[in-house]
Parts: C-alpha cells; structure tokens; sequence
C-alpha cells in the first residue's frame, strides 16, 4: 500500500496511519467513550432507583447535554484539551450517558413486583436486589442502550476529523476532498458501517449468551408455556385431598 | 406461636390500613386472614416479617418481640409466598428454590440437592431443574414459589393471596397439594386471600377482617359458618352457610345399608331375594365390588347381568366412607338420578348406600352432637370463669 496508488486502500500520507491504523483509531475513540460511559452510568442509575427524586433532573440534565450539536461540543472543548483524542472521547462519553442512564433505570424498574418483593421477603438487602436481581434483569434493556449508543460513537468519531485529523476513518472523507479521490469516501463509509454492524452483532451475541433466561423470537414464551402445560410434568399429585385427575393440561391454560 | 398485640398502622396521608388488631396465630396450622380488599389483610400479613412495620402495637414471634431482631435473619426465618411467584427471571427452577439457603451461606451441592428433594415434594418433575420461569405455566410456577419458601425449612410460612392468579382448576389442586404438604411438615402457616371459600378449605382459624383493618371474627371454619359474629360476616361468608358447613361433619356415622346390592354374577333368584327389601332400584357391581349401575329390580330377571352396564341408571359419583363429609355424601345423593348415595372404600369398592332420607337423619344427629359440643365448651367456660379469683 504505498502512498502514490490511487487504489480504496491507498491512503495519503497526511493521515499518518495504515488503513489498519485508522480503524484501530476509530474503534478506540468510540468504544472508550461507550465504555466509560457504561462505567459512570451504572452507580447513577443505581443512585435513581434508590432516590427516585434524583432521576428527573438528571435525565433533565442529560438529554439537555445530548441538544448540544457535536462539532460545537468539539470546538468548545479545543479551548480545553486541544486538537487531541480526548476531545473527541468526552462527547461521545456524554452522549453514551444519556443513551445508558434512561436504558438501565428503565430496565431496572422493569422488574416485576412481585419479584422484588419477593426478594425483599428472602432478606435481600438493597445492594444484593440491585445487583443480584435489578441488574440482571435490566441486562436486556442495557444491551438495547448500549447498541445505540455504540453505532451513534462508531458514526459520530468521523467528526472527530474536523478538529486536526482526529476522525478515525472519518479523516478519509476530508483527503476525499482535498485530493479529489472520492474512493476514499467510499471506504470511509463502507468500513464505518461495516465497523458498526460488526459491533452490532458482537453485542447481539453477548446479550444473547447472558440472557439464556429469556423467551426467543416471536412467540416464544407462549410456545413454552404450552410446552409446559403438554408434558406430563405437573400430574404428580399424589392423593392431594380433592385433588382433580387432570392437573397437568389444564393447568397451562390457566396462562 | 405468633402474638399480634394490638397493632396499628396508620400512613403519612392518614389512611388507617390496620386498625388495633390483636391475634395469636398457633403455631402447626393454617391461620387464614379473609376480608374484602382495603381491610388490611396483605399489610398485616408483611407486618410480621417486618416488611411494613406498624404505627403502634408489637408482633411476638415465640415471646420475642420481633422488632428487636436483625430484620433480614428475621425475614429469612420465614418463608414467604405471593401472587404470580414473583420467581427471579434470570434464574433457573432450582436455582430460584436454592436462593434461601445459599444466602444462608449453604454450600451449592447441599443447596441444589435441598432444592431438588423440594421439587420432588411440591410435585415438580425433576426435569424442569434447568428451565427458566417463563417456560413454566402458571401454576408450575406457584409450586416452585412454595419450593422456594420451604427451601431453608423456616418454621412459619407467609403466603400472600398465593393462588390468586391461577384458574379455577389450577387452584383447587394447589390448594389441596397445600394442604398434603402442611400434613407432612406441620408449618405455622399465615395465609391471606379474599376467597371466602379458600379459607374455609383451608384454615384451621380464620380471621375476617372487614374493610379499615378492623377484625370483625377469629373463629374456626365451622364456628364461623354456624355462628357468624354479625351481619358483615354473615354477609361476607355468603349463601348456603348451612350446606357449607356440612363439610366439617364426616361420613363415618352415616348408616349405610348393603341390602340393595347385587353383584354382576348374580342369579335371578338372589336378584329376587334382594328385590324382596322395598327399595325401589338395586345397585350392582362388577364381581370385584365396584359399582356399575342402579337398575328396577323388574328390569334383572334373568340375573344380574341381564342388563348391559352400559344401560344401567348411572349412579352419579360415589363418596369415600369416612374421609368425605356429610356434604360429599349429600351431593351424592341429590346428584344420584335414583336419590341414593353410593359409599366406596379407598379402593373404590362399594361398602353400602344410603338414601337422601338417612343423610338428613345423620346431618340432624350431627348437629345434635355439635350443639352439645357447644354447650359443653359453653358451659366449661363459664365453670372456669366461677373459679377464677
């Protein structure tokens, strides 16, 4: 890949990076911030469940931060932490937030009642519900924030490219233009998308290895249920005073 | 045994939910709070493992105030069951009824073998272990919510409207499962629905409350349904106290005759012999003693199995001698097209019949009994008072 083709991957040598060099950047400008926002989002949360007066304000706070058009968050933070990747890092983190926070606070509330109550009745403290039974539960709407959260980073980072060749594969649309190569457009948004499907699967995948507890695909849980109620499984009533003959089919059509 | 000594609990906006209730819940039995919705029964009910606590009054727990102890030990001494569950979702069915006892610091194996040993006794087949609730019906998973509350043996168990969610069918069964399993392991047992009926099947005691957390009567079943303590109750407990509590007398005095019974190898001459007796209809049963069918006497010339089986009246349901009630044997009999009872063994053999017009003797003779029990306890009581300083 030397400097002078003209081939998608021959990349001009202001960019200073291999094509594997930009990718590596771009995955790191995006996904420090989802993790870092990961990190900081999940103690608030925490934090919301336990004092719900805390929630409004900062999710008022929040989706304010989000309103902030992304080049101006660059250029304001310039004055700041110069044309650096940290720059770039600190919006998306806040733009993870606000993406997170709503997420885990709404999938930890999603747990039902009873369940909580139930835990309460067992001696859970506060901090074994949150964390043995909140969170894991809330782990399907995480996934879902956290999905959106990093394919907006993975497409945000491009701008990056504005502030001093701090775009990841963004920086490619820029030397598009400059050098009138408009293959290089193409490979900047052809990686970029690929980059953020790729991810994409990867946290489909993981989601579905930590959830094994929940119904798959459509119908799912009625297909279960009515699995359950056919296997021969509940007749065993031994005697059970005025116990009916025929408990194990007629009990999964009480779901 | 649990005191509850004159608990109230009043909220912030002034709703009063219990109101000065006072009750001792013995211990190895079922104690039932019934009462419309609003009178206070589920906050009493989490009173006790302290997940509300009262505005004033004490809850003893085996002369222990229970406010004095360390609140999750307190809560993991008793077991509780609720409405739907409320099974962990991420959990699997044994990893669900191991929670108690893991908390409790148990090692996994003796915990997954405890929870394995209650799936058997809660009628759970071994091969849901490894499924997750949502592919339990409902009423499976009601029986793991029990699993999970005895997993740690707690000597009380709190149920909160446990059966509620689940139809008809469903309930009856897991109400009678309930009471095989408080037969083997002898709880204390505090159990709240709005079921009427529920707590009379039920409750050795039963609290009715009526709406403002007042107690209205703590009686057992048959004391309520023969002596309501005023309207409310009367109105609560609803039609047909009088055939309702028939339940509670059994069939073990009723006096059965054997005279119209012929077996299917009968000859005409038996079948005649037996005609001779005025009943109108003879019952006949195959040659092992279960019953096939009433025919008219007139019908059996040429033997007993002159008639098809197929042709004979059908003899409705027959009753267990001893362990049903007096109100299984009179269903029974105004069920029967003929109007006779037919009584079997534990083994579904015929040990007699008995008209509708003997069950009216046994239930008057019942009664007579039951008011002399009454009185004696009436009486015995008044004998005490006198003799007291």
């Amino acid at each position: 890949m030397s400097s002078g083709g003209n081939g998608y991957f021959d990349l001009p040598s202001d960019l200073q990076h291999s094509y594997a060099g930009l990718i590596e950047v771009h995955l790191t400008e995006s996904l420090i911030p989802v993790g870092i926002g990961l990190a900081v989002s999940l103690p608030l949360a925490a934090l919301c469940v336990r004092f719900r007066w805390l929630y409004p304000p900062l999710l008022w706070v929040s989706t304010i931060l989000y309103a902030i058009p992304s080049i101006a968050f660059f250029v304001f933070l310039i004055d700041y932490t110069g044309a650096s990747q940290t720059t770039v890092i600190i919006p998306l983190t806040v733009y993870t937030f606000v993406i997170l926070l709503p997420a885990i606070v709404d999938g930890v509330r999603s747990v039902p009642p009873e369940t909580l109550a139930a835990s309460e009745a067992m001696g859970f403290n506060s901090f074994q519900r949150f964390y043995l039974v909140q969170l894991p539960n809330a782990v399907p709407a995480i996934f879902a924030g956290l999905r959106v959260a990093t394919v907006s980073s993975i497409s945000l980072v491009s701008i990056g490219s504005i502030i001093g060749n701090q775009g990841g594969l963004g920086n490619l649309l820029g030397d598009a233009l400059a050098y009138h190569r408009y293959n290089l457009a193409v490979t900047s948004v052809v990686s970029i998308a690929v980059l953020g499907i790729a991810l994409d699967v990867l946290l489909i995948g993981l989601r579905t290895l930590l959830t094994p507890w929940m119904p798959r695909g459509r119908g799912a849980a009625r297909k279960a249920a009515i699995a359950a109620a056919v296997e021969p499984t509940d007749s065993a009533a031994p005697g059970g005073p005025g116990s009916g003959a025929k408990p194990a089919e007629l009990e999964g059509a009480g779901r | 045994m649990i005191q509850i000594e004159s608990i109230t609990k009043r909220y912030a906006d002034g709703t009063v939910a219990v109101d000065d209730l006072s009750l001792e819940i013995p211990d190895s039995s079922i104690t039932v709070l019934v009462g419309p919705s609003g009178c206070g029964k589920t906050t009493t009910l989490r009173m006790i493992n302290r997940m509300v606590e009262p505005s004033s009054g004490r809850i003893l727990l085996d002369g222990q105030d229970i406010h004095q102890q360390p609140v999750n030990a307190l809560r993991r001494s008793m077991g509780y069951v609720i409405q739907n569950a409320g099974l962990f979702p991420h959990r699997t069915i044994l990893a669900n009824i191991a929670t108690v006892p893991r908390m409790l610091g148990w090692d996994k194996v003796r915990a997954r073998k405890r929870a394995s040993e209650l799936m058997e006794r809660v009628g759970l087949d071994s091969s849901l272990a490894k499924r997750y609730p949502y592919q339990l019906s409902g009423g499976q998973q009601q029986r793991v919510g029990v699993a999970r509350a005895l997993a740690a043996d707690p000597p009380v168990l709190l149920m909160d409207e446990p059966f509620s969610a689940v139809d008809p069918i469903v309930r009856k069964v897991l109400q009678g499962e309930l009471l095989r399993i408080q037969e083997e392991l002898g709880k204390t047992i505090v159990f709240v629905t709005h079921d009427i009926d529920e707590a009379i099947r039920l409750g050795d005691t039963i609290a009715v409350l009526r709406t403002g957390g007042k107690l209205a009567q703590f009686a057992a079943p048959d004391d309520l349904l023969s002596h309501p303590a005023d309207a409310f109750v009367e109105d609560f407990l609803g039609a047909g106290r009088g055939v309702r509590r028939l339940s509670f007398f059994t069939s073990a005095g009723l006096e059965l005759t054997t005279a119209p019974i012929v077996a299917a190898d009968a000859t005409d001459a038996q079948v005649a012999e037996r005609a001779a007796a005025d009943a109108p209809y003879l019952l006949v049963t195959d040659t092992d003693g279960k019953p096939l069918g009433w025919a008219e006497p007139k019908s059996l010339t040429g033997g007993a199995s002159s008639v098809p089986a197929a042709e004979l009246i059908s003899y409705g349901r027959p009753f267990e001698s001893g362990r049903d009630s007096l109100r299984d044997a009179l269903d029974c009999a105004v069920l029967s097209p003929t109007g006779w009872a037919v009584a079997v063994d534990d083994t579904g053999r015929v040990v007699g019949v008995a008209s509708q017009l003997t069950i009216g003797d046994a239930i008057r003779r019942a009664h007579a009994e039951k008011g002399a029990e009454a009185s004696d306890r009436a009486s015995a009581a008044a004998a005490g008072l006198k003799v007291a300083p």
